[in-house]
């Protein structure tokens, strides 16, 4: 497959990062920070960080993704922060838990912006060239460590041109590019994204491997000439007047600038028509894509077909940046062909005369069952070999994003001779992604969602620093100082719950006329300011004017303060489920425990934990099949050879 | 780390003599204090010493006592699973033992999982580590047989009811949860939803109530004692069926042969449930479809817990009756001469004698007779007058038929009782989620509260039908609701 040359290159780094999306940029600039020497390929450095799909960062508990990768010392928020054009804080008339902010992105500054990062990373090298082969020797991770079951150890990488780059650790983050097949309906062309070159080796290199591959899909709208556009039919959609950054460390003055709408409009009768007419020559309809494509953002057919009776879809019309007129059609992805689609998007209010820059497009590409992987994102049966982003099955940027951060991370801690580390189901989102990805049975490509995450009331995007900055600074990619100013952060929030809990407000008339002036009830008996903010009428900020006891305090820590007593009764029951949780996640189970052992084990649930492998009996109980009953055996059995080669309670 | 507190009957639910509830765990002492006084009424258990016993009495909520019981205290680690456990031993009545089961997991335990005592003795050391291949095997069947029997006992009917109300429930978790995810599609604060929600939760929680009462007197399960009642034509054993459901349920003429099939009503006595199945008319003829009958009512006599023969007192015994006895022989009888309001044919004597015939066939040939114990003059109590027309003896009949139950004579499948015991506590916490959505509705919390508890209920009353929650939530979003840009 690559060239054979007499005077191949050879050269040798710590961490080799296949793909410069979103995943691996995040990936190669932890290790790089990390102090690893890193090189990041690419198909084209014009590429990196690419936004092949939808023009923005965030959105429901896409939002939180980002926070918390820039708690942890990630990029993607800081790089958005720089390059937004509109910014929403979405949910707002809702509880906490679900507020989430979605910033629209000028593309083109977006991977102007990460590209101008990595080339100024120290210790990261960024290089043109096709991933063809990973590089393997044999090896028998139990001599090394009790935690390994891995037969093969990665040994480096080469690339189409017979290049050979020396390694200790690879991080697969190839998004859609494996055998990537693009189909605009019968018109089909064996492209990456955007017409990109595809990655046609690295497959077959992954099976021999013994790795399990298989197929996914997605797509994306088309993008329309904005000056064909009559936006006089449609509706203005605003930004926030007031924007909040995605990071942590951006300062919120520096984000308050002139922002660009974008515009709502709505699919019709004659629209569906156009679409179930011509059905047959959609290549999913007509049998011709193979891979499953996600439920999450269905095709325009898709949503035609599947909910008949619905009598309009909402179409959001996006700008693609400051220096293009290129406009993004939310809602409207499609596989028909050139004609069909110019003939559907023509039926929408505004899009009349519009011309299509960019055809929308189905794309299909090769991914793995991530099953494959610990929770740390390394390959079990690897050892070296990480990966992340869409390539695990995932599907979005911050997914991406946030798989890749990890898996850097991992990478580097493992060759670094530390222990890796893995975020739990209740201390971020992330956690709830990688685990659901590695546990759970996936048949589709993987979006976040709020409603994922059981402890959603704790994972927050507002407490994303206060839950993972001193991880970050563990880690090493926190400055100090910002771990410290974390840690000064949380001691006021602490410090002025506790004031309001203490203070004590009479039944005198002046608080009397202060509640009946704001609608709320009047005081039988004194009550804490504490219990004052807990009436949905009252806040901290209205308090003000009975609460003379009172310091200045930055927005941010009055915000954690209100949050934490006005839904404490939720917030300490989920601590409490969390407690039961974390018992279970606790219990480890030893790598190379043998199911087969355990009789008592029902058929189905030992195949599943033998396909798994959980690495703790929490895992193992929220695999698919896996009973209770099981659950009780594990912990019988565990307990029995607790003498063995179990890892004990960490 | 704090273990919680679980509780479960320790003995078979049917014996007689003495029943033990048992409690293990952190809080077992606090929690049996709540429902145990001494005999002088005072709360004083937290008092007593470990491993001593002591007499008092169980109160429920009210402080009304429920029963006479001795309790003992074993601290830990000195008990069969290492912590704290209390075990209150009673009479050993089913209701009683059902009911103090109950008050434990009211005080705040849990109801055990099958084989969990034996799990957590193990996991605390106070079982040979040699044996954790059997511990295994323990939970792995009592699992199984747990799983099977409660899948097998529930009603369809209630099963239907449980998947409706949770398809409700998802649906309307789903229907928040997709407003949360793509805001700009689905709007939440279209006119009243608040109150549409709060109409069908109380709704829901009707819903449960009744199916929580009806756990009370064993409705939800089809498992009871089963009863069989066997007689020839006419003999008034659909009337005494009518009697005991309260209902004109089977069809009552007096042309003989009227009922075909075989019947079946659920029965709750004093809270005793019976599993009554009324057959057709016993008559040896060559009529095809009486033929069917009587054969029906020979398979469901072999699979009765308790038979009740009707004999009608008018009319003298024949060979009917004969071949009846003979079917019959073997189980737990209880003979009613009924129409006594007519003048009677037959005497509680001869009745008596032809049973003594047909038993003492068997004897003849030499079986192990395992019936020796049961008296013939017990059975002699076994023979009651009534008319069903004039309501008379059914009292004592019904007397009698609770004797038997709490002497241990009639013997049946326990797990019945501990499936429903937890089917209601399910019922129950799936009912106290609907309340916290109330509340958070009420109190005007954000959408997003309600879903955690609505959450909660689905997951309850997945309990009961065996069903985990999974992708379900996920499922029901892309499936019912268009999402996505």
């Amino acid at each position: 497959m690559s060239m054979e040359n007499k005077n191949q290159i050879r050269e040798k780094y710590d961490v080799c990062v296949v793909g410069a999306g979103h995943a691996g940029c995040e990936a190669a600039l932890a290790c790089a920070r990390l102090g690893l020497e890193t090189i990041i390929f690419t198909v084209s450095v014009d590429s990196i960080a690419l936004m092949p799909c939808n023009p923005n960062v965030g959105g429901t508990s896409k939002g939180h993704l980002v926070r918390e990768i820039d708690a942890l010392g990630g990029e993607m928020g800081k790089n958005i922060d720089k390059t937004f054009i509109q910014s929403k804080m979405l949910n707002k008339s809702k509880g906490p838990a679900v507020h989430s902010l979605r910033a629209q992105a000028d593309k083109a500054e977006y991977t102007r912006q990460m590209r101008n990062i990595l080339e100024n990373q120290e210790h990261l090298t960024v290089k043109q060239a096709e991933v063809c082969e990973i590089l393997a020797e044999d090896y028998d991770g139990s001599i090394e460590s009790s935690d390994s079951i891995a037969m093969k150890k990665i040994t480096g990488v080469k690339t189409f041109t017979g290049a050979f780059y020396e390694c200790q650790a690879v991080i697969l983050c190839t998004g859609t590019y494996l055998k990537a097949r693009c189909l605009c309906g019968e018109a089909i062309t064996y492209t990456g994204p955007n017409g990109l070159q595809p990655a046609n080796y690295l497959t077959d290199s992954l099976k021999s491997l013994g790795i399990e591959m298989r197929r996914f899909k997605t797509g994306t709208p088309a993008r329309m000439d904005g000056r064909t556009i009559d936006y006089s039919k449609m509706e203005e959609q605003f930004g926030d007047e007031r924007v909040i950054p995605f990071s942590f460390s951006t300062n919120p003055d520096d984000v308050q600038i002139d922002q660009v709408s974008c515009w709502l409009t709505y699919t019709n009768e004659k629209t569906h028509e156009i679409i179930r007419a011509n059905l047959d020559r959609s290549p999913i309809y007509a049998g011709v894509i193979e891979g499953t494509g996600p439920r999450y953002c269905p095709s325009i057919e898709d949503k035609v077909v599947k909910f008949a009776d619905k009598e309009r879809h909402q179409v959001f019309i996006e700008p693609e940046g400051l220096h293009t007129n290129e406009m993004y059609v939310g809602g409207m992805s499609s596989s028909l062909p050139e004609d069909v689609q110019l003939a559907m998007y023509r039926t929408v209010p505004g899009l009349e005369n519009c011309k299509i820059v960019r055809n929308a497009y189905a794309i299909e590409y090769d991914c793995i069952n991530p099953r494959q992987l610990y929770p740390t994102l390394e390959f079990k049966d690897i050892k070296g070999l990480f990966s992340g982003g869409q390539f695990n099955g995932s599907s979005g940027y911050e997914e991406a994003a946030a798989q890749g951060l990890i898996a850097g991370i991992n990478a580097s801690l493992t060759i670094l001779g530390k222990k890796p580390i893995v975020l739990d189901r209740s201390q971020a989102y992330i956690g709830v992604l990688i685990d659901d990805l590695v546990t759970k049975e996936n048949f589709e490509p993987y979006r976040m969602m709020t409603s994922r995450a059981e402890y959603r009331l704790l994972l927050r995007q507002d407490n994303a620093d206060l839950r993972l900055r001193e991880i970050g600074y563990e880690v090493g990619l926190v400055s100090g100082e910002l771990y410290e100013s974390t840690l000064r952060k949380k001691e006021l929030i602490r410090k002025e719950i506790e004031r309001l809990k203490n203070t004590v407000v009479g039944a005198a008339k002046e608080n009397q006329d202060f509640l009946i002036s704001h609608g709320s009830s009047t005081l039988k008996t004194a009550a804490t300011l504490a219990e004052l903010i807990c009436r949905p009428e009252l806040s901290y900020n209205i308090l003000q004017e009975i609460d003379s006891g009172r310091n200045f305090l930055p927005a941010d820590v009055i915000e954690q303060v209100e949050i934490e007593i006005k839904y404490e009764g939720y917030i300490e029951r989920q601590l409490r489920q969390v407690e039961q949780y974390k018992k279970m996640e606790k219990k480890r189970i030893p790598v190379d425990l043998d199911y087969n052992d355990i009789s008592s084990l029902r058929l189905e649930a030992r195949q599943k934990l033998i396909a798994y492998k959980p690495v703790s009996v929490g895992q193992a109980s929220r695999i698919s099949g896996v009973s209770p009953a099981d659950i009780s055996v594990l912990l019988v059995y565990l307990e029995h050879f607790s003498d063995k080669k179990t890892y004990h309670e960490d | 780390m704090k273990t919680d507190t679980i509780a479960a009957i320790a003995t078979a639910m049917s014996d007689s003599g003495i029943g033990i509830v048992r409690i293990s765990g952190d809080d077992a002492v606090i929690i049996v204090d709540r429902i145990y006084r001494n005999a002088k009424g005072d709360r004083i258990l937290t008092k007593y010493h470990s491993h001593t016993i002591h007499y008092g009495f169980v109160v429920d909520e009210d402080e009304k006592i429920v029963d006479e019981v001795m309790v003992s205290v074993m601290k830990a680690p000195r008990s069969y699973t290492a912590e704290d456990t209390v075990e209150i031993n009673c009479h050993g009545g089913v209701l009683i033992m059902r009911k103090i089961l109950e008050l434990v997991m009211w005080a705040g335990a849990r109801l055990a999982e099958p084989g969990e005592f034996t799990k957590r003795a193990f996991l605390n050391g106070r079982i040979d580590l040699s044996k954790a291949e059997a511990v295994m095997d323990i939970i792995h069947a009592k699992n199984e047989f747990s799983l099977q029997s409660s899948v097998r006992q529930l009603k369809g009917s209630v099963s239907d009811m449980i998947k409706k109300m949770r398809a409700e429930i998802i649906h309307e978790i789903a229907f928040i949860e997709s407003a949360l995810d793509d805001p700009e599609h689905f709007d939440l604060e279209s006119e009243g939803y608040q109150e549409k929600l709060l109409l069908m939760i109380s709704q829901l929680q009707k819903r449960i109530e009744s199916l929580i009462q009806s756990a009370d007197n064993g409705k939800i399960l089809s498992e009871g004692i089963r009863t069989v009642i066997v007689g020839k034509p006419n003999a008034g054993k659909s009337s005494l069926l009518n009697e005991l459901v309260g209902e004109e349920r089977a069809i009552v003429t007096d042309i003989a042969g009227t009922t075909r099939d075989i019947l079946e009503e659920t029965v709750s006595i004093d809270g005793i449930v019976f599993r009554i199945l009324d057959t057709a008319g016993i008559r040896f003829t060559e009529d095809v479809v009486e033929k069917i009958g009587v054969d029906r009512a020979k398979k469901a006599v072999e699979e009765a817990d308790l038979v009740l023969y009707v004999i009608d007192s008018s009319v003298p015994l024949d060979d009917n009756d004969k071949e009846i006895l003979e079917m019959i022989k073997d189980k737990n009888v209880l003979i009613l001469l009924n129409k006594s309001d007519l003048s009677p044919k037959i005497t509680e004597e001869s009745v008596y004698m032809a049973v003594s015939d047909a038993r003492k066939f068997d004897e003849s040939l030499d079986l192990p007779d395992r019936r020796e114990e049961q008296s013939d003059v017990k059975y002699k109590n076994r023979i009651i007058r009534t008319s069903t027309k004039e309501k008379d003896g059914i009292e004592l009949f019904v007397k009698t038929v609770k004797e038997m139950f709490f002497h241990g004579d009639i013997v049946y499948n326990d797990e019945v009782y501990i499936t429903n015991v937890r089917h209601k506590e399910a019922l129950q916490e799936a009912y106290g989620s609907l309340i916290q959505v109330k509340e958070s509705i009420v109190s005007k919390m954000p959408e997003d509260f309600y879903t955690i508890d609505l959450m909660n209920a689905y997951g309850k009353l997945g309990l009961i039908i065996g069903e985990a929650v999974e992708d379900d939530l996920v499922n029901e979003i892309f499936s019912k609701f268009c999402m996505g840009k």
